[in-house]
């Protein structure tokens, strides 16, 4: 689910980040008041429990492969939604770089993606009307499984949306989906029975965590409404934002256009028309198109062999250097 | 368990890797957190048929590996490690897209120029970011996140996060060799053991964290992290951005390999 930068248009990737930073700063904001200075330390361990988390391959019965977990309505659960949201966004930035997991630029749309739908809306609105209540291990399970299903469902659904309005790949949005909802539909199964039973192991073991969790944060009645403003402005930032899109053509909306118009002068489609123009009166040089093709890559070859040049030099000088040295 | 063990090993050779002395380390964190998302922003903004353009950037990562004198095989392993889900999501292009172009007397789809370009992209864009924890490690990166004005909340708990993630990793190993030795021949955790498994990781870290919150507190943890000095952008620091935007904005503009070639060609066929 985490999304690469190379499928991420500046524009969706901004737009994004933008969404994401608006509900950071009101959870930041949210765990400054409600929230002991205790739970900064744990809300920190918890991160890198995920991490070791997901080391651990638990085998699924009757299909001789494993899952592992996700965490996002896990972390929700134990530390309440803005706590959650928080790990999940320090999460996902060691993994961009330490791993190359998820990239820098589609960081919002993966922050986005993995913990907004499972901490704000999966997990108040299903999980806790759910074992509000009563509060029995079949409840338990009953809400993890719906809220983890619908948290991955949407969180797709937005990766699809984010990648086909991106339009860096050819995968028509039909086909994208039919691909991602199921893959996922499985994922929140398997996802919301492992967080059900890491749940329930607690609340026999050790309540006071999860009752501390619980009542760490008060989501009744002031934050819904905050909650339903965030999303407001959110769904105008989104909607400013493809308008956006939209008036000054970058690739996605380009694409359905060359689709159905069919005209080809697109077909070097750089983004923003400006510079387009200036680069062709810079290359109009050689009017002929078979010359400027072969110009390209004769440039192009030119090019990598210079990136390759400098690397050689380098590492031909760099072992002078060190054999003057061992001579020494 | 292998695979645990790696990870925590690449982890610690990260944290190593930052902490080397070059040219490139010595440079202020916050100017190479903001030249490596203009980098990747600028490559991104290439659009979906422009694969000779992008390789002038390579230059970027090349010169930095040069620069700092990190090894290139660590580096390189990561990469390749990204890259099968690129090649998933993008391999599909070729055979989606009608469109053909003709090279050399074959006919190929325009899906590859799409693929070439993704690819292209990826390759590009997490270079950059490991190198930019490699030259940098995670504590000069959150300093830089600091003069950002993230609050302090969330850097204090990305710190504490990275900070643990090797220690609990160990845990999850210690737990999971006793497991694997009770239970031999077993692939992964059984369904009876999901709750208790995973559950007393958690346990363990709540109390852990008790542990290290008493800890803080003791040594006079007031809910502020020290980062140490604050450095300050100097000569270098500049010469050191202004140098790479003025490459990324020629590179964006124009079309650097068409125009060398221009150039070579014009010289041989006209």
């Amino acid at each position: 689910m985490h999304m690469a930068d190379a499928l991420i248009s500046p524009l969706v990737g901004g737009t994004m980040m933008a969404a994401t930073t608006a509900v950071a700063a009101y959870s930041i904001k949210k765990v400054q008041n409600d929230m002991d200075e205790k739970k900064i330390p744990l809300m920190g361990v918890m991160g890198a429990f995920i991490f070791a988390a997901q080391m651990i391959n638990f085998s699924i019965p009757g299909t001789g492969s494993s899952g592992h977990l996700g965490g996002g309505l896990l972390l929700a659960i134990m530390l309440g939604p803005y706590g959650g949201f928080l790990t999940m966004a320090s999460i996902l930035l060691i993994q961009a770089l330490l791993f190359g997991d998820g990239g820098l630029l589609a960081y919002g749309c993966n922050v986005f993606n993995l913990g907004f739908y499972t901490c704000f809306i999966a997990y108040p609105f299903i999980y806790k009307k759910f074992v509000k209540k009563t509060v029995s291990t079949g409840r338990i399970l009953a809400a993890s499984l719906i809220s983890s299903v619908v948290g991955l469902q949407m969180g797709s659904l937005s990766v699809v949306l984010e990648t086909v309005l991106s339009g860096k790949t050819d995968l028509p949005f039909k086909t994208f989906l039919m691909f991602m909802q199921p893959i996922h539909i499985a994922i929140g199964i398997i996802e919301g029975f492992i967080t059900a039973a890491v749940v329930a192991f607690i609340r026999n073991s050790r309540p006071e965590i999860l009752e501390r969790a619980a009542s760490g944060e008060r989501l009744g009645a002031v934050s819904l409404k905050k909650i339903l403003i965030v999303f407001f402005v959110l769904a105008l930032i989104i909607g400013g934002g493809l308008s956006w899109l939209a008036s000054s053509n970058p690739d996605g909306l380009e694409w359905s256009i060359f689709k159905t118009s069919g005209k080809p002068e697109i077909e070097a489609s750089g983004g923003i028309y400006d510079t387009m123009s200036n680069v062709q009166s810079k290359t109009a040089l050689l009017p002929d198109y078979e010359l400027k093709t072969l110009s390209g890559i004769v440039g192009g070859i030119v090019t990598i062999g210079f990136v390759a040049l400098v690397g050689f030099i380098a590492n031909a000088l760099r072992r002078r250097k060190i054999n003057l040295k061992s001579r020494i | 368990m292998s695979g645990i063990v790696n990870s925590l090993y690449n982890m610690k050779h990260m944290d190593d890797l930052a902490r080397r002395e070059s040219p490139i380390h010595d440079i202020h964190p916050l100017i190479k957190l903001i030249t490596t998302v203009v980098f990747i922003t600028v490559v991104m903004s290439f659009g979906r048929y422009d694969i000779g353009r992008l390789l002038p950037f390579f230059l970027y990562p090349v010169i930095i590996v040069i620069v700092s004198d990190l090894p290139k095989a660590p580096i390189l392993k990561r990469i390749i490690i990204i890259e099968p889900f690129i090649i998933g999501v993008g391999i599909l292009n070729p055979l989606l897209e009608s469109e053909t172009f003709i090279v050399g007397g074959i006919e190929l789809s325009k899906g590859w120029i799409t693929f070439g370009s993704i690819f292209i992209k990826s390759l590009l864009a997490v270079t950059a970011a490991l190198l930019l924890l490699a030259t940098t490690g995670m504590d000069k990166i959150a300093g830089a996140l600091r003069t950002l004005r993230v609050p302090k909340i969330f850097v204090l708990q990305l710190l504490l996060t990275y900070r643990y993630i090797s220690v609990l990793t160990e845990e999850v190993a210690r737990m999971l060799r006793a497991y694997s030795i009770r239970a031999p021949q077993q692939k992964g955790i059984h369904r009876s053991a999901w709750a208790s498994f995973s559950g007393q990781l958690i346990i363990r870290t709540f109390d852990r964290a008790q542990r290290v919150y008493h800890a803080m507190c003791a040594r006079g943890f007031t809910g502020d992290f020290n980062f140490g000095s604050v450095l300050k952008v100097n000569l270098k620091d500049n010469i050191y951005w202004v140098c790479w935007i003025i490459f990324f904005a020629a590179a964006r503009l124009f079309d650097l390999p068409v125009l060398i070639g221009s150039m070579i060609t014009g010289v041989f066929f006209v």
